[in-house]
């Protein structure tokens, strides 16, 4: 490859990058010196309108549009040609391949929000004001920064299987060995293997909780504390009446985008089973759904579906923000 | 209700600092002990290592004649008032009043009682459902307070209570803290620096410095005998004016001489004050307070046997029913320890001249009668029975019963 840069063949780039930007500058001119002639009463209004007008153009594309025709696509066939009123939906919610991927989606749901909120409050707390502190929120924070597909496969390689005859190369599988069981073959086993990729979710997600829910807690003031220490508060009920009730934003602030990000989870479930055994949940059904066994309109519904499930949660929290704004 | 008693306490705190050094400190049973000093004397540390929020690096604390340095706090059978109030912001008004008695497991009947009579007494009733940030910080205030009540604890401590209140509502809330000390008659604990609030509240006032105990006495006590130049410097606005002065005797009797000026000494004063006689011929530290000088035009008639003092007014600041007439000496400031110290947290109202020319500024507070401008020159005349004498060399109060030992 050659990495030399010959200024002089980019010219005809420039040059296009030159005019688009003077012709910007030069529409912008226009529209603002129209702008000015607008009468008085009208110009906020269209001055608002100028401004969003790209923005909302964007948003239209990338946002509105294609929401409108997955929207669409739900109601029609596998090949998108002829309309199928409900049926996608029918399917969705009776075919026992569809049903399972409910209802794990909703073990997912109940699951993860909640224990990666404990997991992290009980690490916040813990290492609360030690002298380690700042060394241990490091270490539990790492996995944040490791995508999720390539946590998936590090994790794949924990819950490896080899046939007993054979060394085992997963850390889960060794150490049931060292204690004289037999490996097994944990991705392959519902129920639990879903449990087995929460694990997964929670151990990177746990660091995030963990951060947010300190600060929380170093918020609090230290003379409430103080003050309930002196009226007679017990460890655990410091912990329940004043710490809790104290950070009760924070936490909701975790469980809510816990919940948001476990409702979109693809890529853990994508990356380790491929969704097989019992393991898929929406995002990857989708997926499957729509790109693999060319079922769009099938794929087209999980997604309205998924969107459904989403949008109150995100309400709420706008809501709440809102409300700590004020 | 409890006496509470220190036998030399110490603070020290990782690193070397000492806090708290040799604290001995008796408050008596229904007592209202007021600990003041400049910021770092160590005052809150002492209280918090009453209440069991600090550690005790040596000594005995004892509250109610019962040893409490390993107890925690909330054994220790006391309720605290926290300057910005520490109330839970989660809670109501009347869940932050019972809070401590739900914990303490007490009867439901109990509590709403206590509460409710809590409330009537602070004028809270109102807010009963009101959470925290829907109050003023006046009502925030009493809302602490009333944590503190409804405990009905052996004693009341209180870390700097009013000073996030503004001017005003402060000294209505200093009134209704004496009121209610005098209704409920709980030993209470006071830590301020602001030593108008120590002389108004304290039934005695406690002095402290770098750690260590100054002086402890009633407030009047403290104003009229300091035991030495810091707390005469402290309490008291505007502070107490000081001099480098001679004492001498002349033909007739004993005098002050400094700047220029001669204040003839009582004889009185050296009754009052023994050992003085043998400071005759020796520098001394000279403190006049404020208070003790008047207008001579003003004061005409009522001050026939004061000395007069000529001077020129600087800055005059009109206070309604006082002047305070700042005026210039022609001697250098005084640069005691004790003295800078005292200056260093003094008020902030006290305006500052550029001193040249070893000149240091003093203050007169006279009745506003005086019609004083700045600029012009006024004779005041001095109370000199209630001249103060120092020690130049140890900063102490010449003669004073506590600084003789």
């Amino acid at each position: 490859m050659n990495l030399d840069f010959d200024l002089a063949a980019e010219q005809p780039k420039l040059v296009q990058l030159l005019l688009g930007v003077v012709a910007f500058c030069a529409v912008v001119a226009v529209l603002l010196l129209a702008l000015d002639r607008a009468p008085m009463r009208q110009r906020a209004r269209l001055h608002a309108a100028i401004l969003l007008a790209p923005a909302l153009i964007l948003l239209a594309i990338g946002l509105v549009v294609p929401a409108a025709r997955t929207t669409l696509l739900s109601f029609m066939s596998g090949d998108g040609t002829a309309w199928v009123g409900l049926d996608n939906y029918v399917w969705m919610f009776t075919q026992p391949e569809a049903v399972t991927v409910l209802r794990t989606t909703l073990i997912w749901v109940a699951l993860v929000p909640v224990l990666v909120t404990a997991v992290g409050l009980l690490y916040a707390v813990l290492v609360d004001r030690t002298r380690f502190e700042s060394l241990a929120k490091s270490l539990v924070f790492l996995p944040m920064a490791i995508s999720f597909v390539g946590a998936g496969i590090i994790w794949k390689f924990v819950y490896a299987y080899r046939p007993e005859e054979s060394d085992q190369i997963g850390l889960l599988n060794q150490i049931v060995v060292a204690f004289g069981g037999t490996p097994r073959q944990w991705l392959l086993e519902p129920p639990l293997n879903t449990l087995f990729l929460i694990a997964v979710m929670v151990w990177i997600q746990a660091g995030f909780a963990t951060v947010v829910l300190s600060a929380a807690i170093k918020g609090i003031p230290a003379e409430i504390v103080e003050a309930a220490r002196l009226d007679g508060a017990s460890p655990v009920q410091m912990f329940f009446r004043v710490t809790l009730p104290s950070i009760r934003s924070a936490v909701l602030v975790v469980l809510v985008t816990q919940s948001i990000g476990t409702l979109k989870l693809f890529d853990i479930v994508r990356t380790m089973t491929g969704g097989q055994f019992d393991t898929s949940v929406i995002a990857n059904e989708m997926y499957n759904q729509a790109f693999r066994y060319g079922e769009t309109g099938k794929g087209a519904a999980l997604a309205v579906f998924l969107f459904v499930l989403v949008t109150p949660i995100v309400v709420y929290q706008i809501r709440q923000r809102r409300e700590a704004v004020r | 209700m409890a006496s509470i008693v220190l036998n030399s306490v110490d603070k020290i705190y990782a690193g070397g600092v000492k806090a708290v050094n040799g604290l001995n400190l008796e408050i008596r049973d229904g007592e209202f002990m007021v600990l003041v000093g400049p910021s770092g004397c160590g005052k809150s540390t002492a209280l918090r290592m009453i209440a069991g929020l600090e550690d005790i690096s040596g000594g005995e604390i004892l509250i109610g004649e019962k040893v409490v340095n390993h107890l925690p706090p909330k054994d220790r059978d006391i309720a605290m008032v926290f300057q910005n109030y520490a109330l839970y912001p989660h809670m109501t008004v009347e869940e932050n009043l019972a809070f401590g008695l739900k914990l303490r497991k007490m009867p439901k009947a109990e509590i709403s009682k206590r509460v409710g009579e809590a409330a009537r007494m602070l004028g809270l009733e109102q807010y009963l459902k009101r959470k925290p940030a829907a109050l003023s910080g006046g009502q925030r205030q009493r809302v602490a307070m009333g944590r503190a009540i409804v405990r009905e604890p052996q004693a009341f401590l209180m870390d700097e209570p009013l000073s996030n209140l503004d001017a005003k509502l402060r000294v209505s809330m200093r009134a209704s803290l004496n009121t209610m000390h005098e209704r409920l008659g709980v030993t209470t604990v006071y830590v301020t620096h602001d030593q108008v609030e120590a002389m108004t509240l304290g039934d005695r006032v406690c002095v402290l410095r770098d750690g260590l105990l100054q002086q402890v006495d009633t407030p009047q006590n403290l104003f009229d005998n300091p035991v030495n130049l810091f707390v005469a410097g402290f309490m008291g606005s505007p502070s107490m004016n000081f001099v480098n002065a001679e004492l001498v005797r002349g033909d007739g009797g004993a005098a002050v001489a400094f700047a220029g000026y001669k204040l003839p000494v009582p004889d009185a004063t050296f009754a009052e004050k023994p050992g003085l006689d043998q400071f005759i011929g020796r520098q001394v530290i000279l403190g006049i307070r404020p208070s003790d000088f008047e207008d001579s035009v003003a004061a005409n008639g009522h001050a026939g046997g004061w000395v007069r003092l000529p001077v020129r007014a600087e800055v005059t600041e009109e206070l309604g029913s006082e002047i305070n007439v700042l005026f210039l000496i022609d001697a250098p400031p005084v640069q005691h320890q004790d003295t800078v110290a005292a200056a260093d947290t003094g008020d902030d109202e006290d305006a500052t001249l550029p001193l040249v020319g070893d000149k240091s500024l003093w203050t007169a507070r006279v009745n506003s009668r005086s019609h004083v401008r700045p600029g012009q020159n006024i004779e005041l005349v001095v109370d000199t029975h209630n001249l103060h004498f120092f020690d130049p060399t140890s900063g102490l109060s010449i003669g004073h019963a506590g600084a003789r030992v």
